[in-house]
């Protein structure tokens, strides 16, 4: 399942491996799927990029972006309409200052079939 | 404020060879819901309003806010504990790293000024608290006080959208200067200077004797 995000120009977020451990990381997180059990996320290769208020060049996401959560279906899971729930968390900055680490709540529903 | 990043919602099908008979994951615009205004236009277009290059005339200062905080020893300390000092007060978090630029000019400042009637407080808005704030004062050796920060004390000094911010307030208890996110060293250090060499004009608690008792021999 793909999740599409989209960072403004003049801004980034941290990806989900940044390079200095006080970052925080894009991260998504299931707390309820239904009949699918979570699987892996997977992040887009980041973009390494160095700002004036670094001294290494940071682990980047920027521009439009895909997110990718793998799930499976147990084999006897019901026919019928689902949906899972979960977190998002990104913190973000521009080339001067940074903004407050936030959590978004993210749902998607589905149709097992 | 929006910090730039939204989720595009568009109809998605995911092909998964192995899982197409078991499943078909529909995410048509109407059944992908985001809670939270995290979508383009939800928000205001974000502004960072650039950096005072000098201190405000003395007649357009504002009283700064009140606050009463908690230092790393448990102790409140409250902004009026500072009134007759110039005060540089540096709202920062760990994980920002402009923030990160700015305090070791901060620790100079302290470290010259201090003794000219000067206090550095920085205010760190980390939601975990200690636990990260006080090796990070260890790791870049803070010499001055720090604070816990709180949404009241947020709130009241405008939202704190954006870290690092940066006030220096007279003697008086008065805001002089603000800067939103990284500034120039120069700015801090010629907005200090210029603020330590005026005297406080409130009552700084002496007692004034009317003229009739002084007497000279």
């Amino acid at each position: 399942m793909k999740i599409p995000l989209s960072v403004e120009k003049g801004f980034h977020v941290n990806s989900n491996m940044p390079r200095e451990e006080y970052l925080i990381p894009l991260k998504l997180t299931w707390t309820a799927t239904g009949a699918l059990q979570p699987g892996a996320v997977t992040y887009p290769m980041a973009t390494v990029e160095k700002f004036q208020f670094a001294e290494k060049p940071l682990s980047i996401f920027t521009g439009n972006f895909d997110v990718i959560a793998h799930f499976k279906v147990a084999a006897n899971a019901p026919a019928g309409p689902g949906a899972a729930s979960g977190k998002l968390r990104y913190q973000a900055c521009n080339d001067r200052a940074c903004f407050a680490p936030k959590t978004v709540d993210i749902t998607v529903l589905y149709q097992v079939q | 404020m929006r910090d730039g990043i939204r989720i595009l919602v568009r109809p998605i099908w995911v092909g998964d060879p192995n899982a197409v008979k078991l499943i078909r994951l529909s995410a048509a615009i109407g059944t992908a819901l985001l809670v939270g205004c995290f979508i383009s236009g939800c928000s205001r277009e974000p502004q960072i309003p650039p950096s005072a290059r000098a201190v405000q005339p003395d007649g357009q200062r504002k009283a700064a806010p009140a606050f009463d905080l908690k230092d790393a020893d448990g102790k409140s300390v409250r902004l009026a504990d500072y009134r007759g000092k110039v005060v540089l007060l540096d709202f920062w978090a760990t994980w920002c790293g402009p923030c990160r630029i700015e305090i070791p000019w901060f620790t100079e400042l302290e470290r010259r000024h201090k003794q000219e009637g000067f206090a550095v407080l920085g205010v760190a808005m980390d939601d975990e608290g200690w636990k990260v704030i006080k090796p990070f004062v260890s790791e870049l050796k803070i010499n001055y006080r720090v604070l816990l920060g709180n949404d009241q004390a947020s709130h009241d000094y405008g939202g704190l959208e954006a870290l690092p911010t940066t006030f220096l307030i007279d003697r008086d208890g008065k805001i002089a200067a603000v800067h939103v996110g990284l500034a120039n060293r120069k700015d801090f250090e010629n907005g200090v200077e210029q603020l330590l060499q005026a005297p406080a004009k409130a009552n700084s608690g002496r007692i004034s004797l009317p003229s009739f008792f002084i007497r000279t021999k």
